[in-house]
């Protein structure tokens, strides 16, 4: 892996200075973490699409996964590539911007101008690097309540995401369950597994033996551990698909030659293609965000906050679900899925519940996945119809 | 608007009688609720809070996209998640003979529900025993259209082997009515008759 250019300028200084609009609290707003530590100069970068009507009830909050970030539906400033939501939210799309207020918000511990590790820290003027505090699920929820509250939002149409997205609309429908009108839930589950927590646990351990990750303050000393978070993304990368769709995509095929090298050369198609990956993202992602986001994921037990039952989150919600698994995702299974609907079940609330067929994988619900469309698009326009949103 | 109103021409007679038999304003549960007909029917002219439960995904898929709440899942694995109480009406409409094990279906939804409905084909209807009397062979009929060997239906009882059933599980007949080829009830008669002339039979059920 030769060609490993070090994160660049301009995701470094979208750390600091996004180039969407960002919401800045002083020391009388600190963000109260559960970890007990506090944020006392808490940045929330975010992106909007679509108009906020008179009542303010037509507000739906995306939240997006692990690597992604509040660059859903426009072009990202540092990639120059589509949003990460693009397919699914836009004029007309599912999630429709002419009629709905879509907003998504950097998370807490990321790196696209929302507080994280390569943010500088007022107090030294360096970037936070590990004296971030460690950050969780309901801790990035409760930036967005803060975004949502400075938007004059009482109540939320729909909250929607996957995978880390979708737990942080589960963390969203338990918290706030008044604001919540509807909530969607997408290839996600309740808690992280052990699988994933090991997984994650191999990335992490990738990135802290980099020789250039020095103890976490690379920035500081002008390095990049980008061979660590590559290798991170490589093994990550993998569990979002499906053996069904690498066999697809790639099978044994070979790159650009005839015959094996008899080497440790990427000969073949899905080695190239990882390495691609892992080299992309280095581009753009801090390796201690990585860090932190994965934490976040590996704590997130939802159950464990109410005496172990996962009805408990949900007791006497008004908030209507639907969930979305998918046949082929294996880093969270249908049953993760129907684990959620049974709690929900428990609790009375009013839910739905599709597993959608689909070899892609994880991944399945950022790509071209018809019957995903139609099932958020009937899901949203149902809760605005009993809105009243015309 | 009536439930007759309301409904299309396509909508299932025995539709129309369940949504007929079914309180205004209430919490229902459809299992086998198919694309969704009958909630659609309850949410729009008894104002309930319909919900269903489907086992084909592309049944799920396209209910929710009207925006029902619908649960891909299946009657004889995922009722024993719901809390006792949960509904006020718990209905099983012509699915109890595609079921595994009808009688813990139905005890089920006598759990969940303070009442049941179950609607389902009379196996005892006179044409159906023509047809295996003089053919012997297996029915087919415009409301069984499948061979018995590539058929969901693996359960069929008639109008009497379902009342027993009732009885061996202490569920009280609220009411009964059976319908006839033309799709309407029929006169009040004995059980016999019922049996014998009733093509589909719909119960109302609680418990003692």
């Amino acid at each position: 892996m030769s060609a490993l250019s070090p994160l660049s300028a301009a995701a470094r200084s979208e750390a600091n200075e996004p180039s969407s609009p960002v919401l800045r609290f002083g020391p009388d707003q600190p963000l109260r973490m559960d970890s007990g530590a506090m944020i006392e100069h808490l940045q929330i970068a975010y992106q909007t699409y679509g108009t906020l009507n008179a009542a303010k009830s037509n507000a739906i909050l995306a939240c997006h996964a692990l690597t992604a970030d509040q660059h859903l539906a426009n072009t990202h400033p540092v990639t120059g590539k589509p949003g990460w939501w693009d397919v699914m939210v836009g004029p007309g799309k599912p999630i429709d911007t002419d009629r709905f207020f879509v907003i998504c918000a950097n998370v807490v511990g990321a790196c696209m101008g929302t507080t994280g590790p390569a943010s500088l820290n007022p107090a030294t003027g360096r970037p936070y690097a590990l004296d971030l505090p460690v950050v969780t699920i309901r801790d990035m929820v409760r930036a967005q309540a803060m975004l949502i509250d400075h938007l004059g939002i009482d109540q939320l149409l729909c909250v929607i995401g996957g995978s880390m997205g979708g737990m942080q609309v589960l963390q969203w429908a338990a918290s706030y369950p008044e604001r919540v009108f509807a909530a969607m839930p997408i290839a996600t589950g309740a808690r992280h597994s052990a699988q994933n927590i090991a997984f994650d646990e191999v990335g992490r351990q990738s990135v802290m033996a980099d020789p250039d990750w020095r103890g976490g303050d690379y920035l500081a000393q002008g390095v990049n551990p980008a061979k660590g978070l590559a290798v991170a993304r490589m093994a990550a990368h993998i569990t979002y698909l499906s053996e069904a769709a690498l066999h697809r995509k790639f099978g044994r095929n070979l790159q650009d030659r005839e015959a094996m090298t008899f080497s440790f050369d990427a000969d073949f198609q899905v080695e190239s293609y990882l390495r691609y990956q892992g080299v992309n993202f280095v581009e753009r992602f801090d390796a201690n965000s990585y860090l932190y986001l994965t934490r976040a994921m590996n704590y997130f037990d939802l159950a464990a906050d109410y005496g172990g039952a996962l009805s408990g989150a949900f007791k006497g919600t008004k908030t209507r679900f639907c969930v979305v698994s998918f046949t082929s995702d294996w880093l969270f299974p249908t049953s993760d899925s129907r684990a959620i609907v049974h709690a929900l079940n428990a609790a009375a609330a009013s839910v739905s519940f599709v597993e959608i067929e689909s070899d892609k994988g994880h991944d399945a619900f950022l790509l071209d996945e018809p019957e995903l469309f139609a099932t958020a698009r009937g899901f949203i326009n149902a809760a605005a119809k009993t809105r009243g949103i015309a | 608007m009536s439930v007759e109103a309301a409904s299309g021409a396509t909508a299932r007679i025995d539709l129309l009688l369940i949504a007929s038999m079914v309180e205004p304003n209430t919490r229902v549960l459809d299992v086998g609720c198919g694309e969704g007909l009958l909630l659609e029917l309850l949410r729009d002219t008894k104002n309930c809070d319909a919900r269903g439960v489907e086992l084909s995904r592309d049944n799920v898929s396209r209910a929710v996209a009207r925006g029902l709440a619908v649960i891909q899942g299946d009657a004889d694995a995922d009722l024993v998640d719901y809390p006792d109480d949960g509904f006020d009406y718990v209905i099983l409409s012509q699915t109890i003979q595609a079921t595994r094990n009808p009688r813990q279906v139905l005890e089920h939804m006598l759990r969940v529900g303070r009442r049941a409905i179950v609607s389902f084909p009379n196996f005892g209807h006179w044409r159906i025993r023509s047809h295996l009397m003089f053919k012997g062979r297996m029915p087919m009929t415009e409301n069984l259209p499948d061979s018995w060997y590539d058929t969901p239906n693996i359960h069929f009882c008639t109008i009497r082997d379902f009342v027993a059933l009732c009885d061996e599980i202490g569920a009280v007949m609220e009411s009964a009515v059976a319908l006839n080829a033309g799709g309407y009830a029929a006169p009040k008669a004995p059980w016999w008759f019922w049996n014998l002339f009733g093509e589909q039979a719909v119960f109302v059920l609680r418990r003692k």
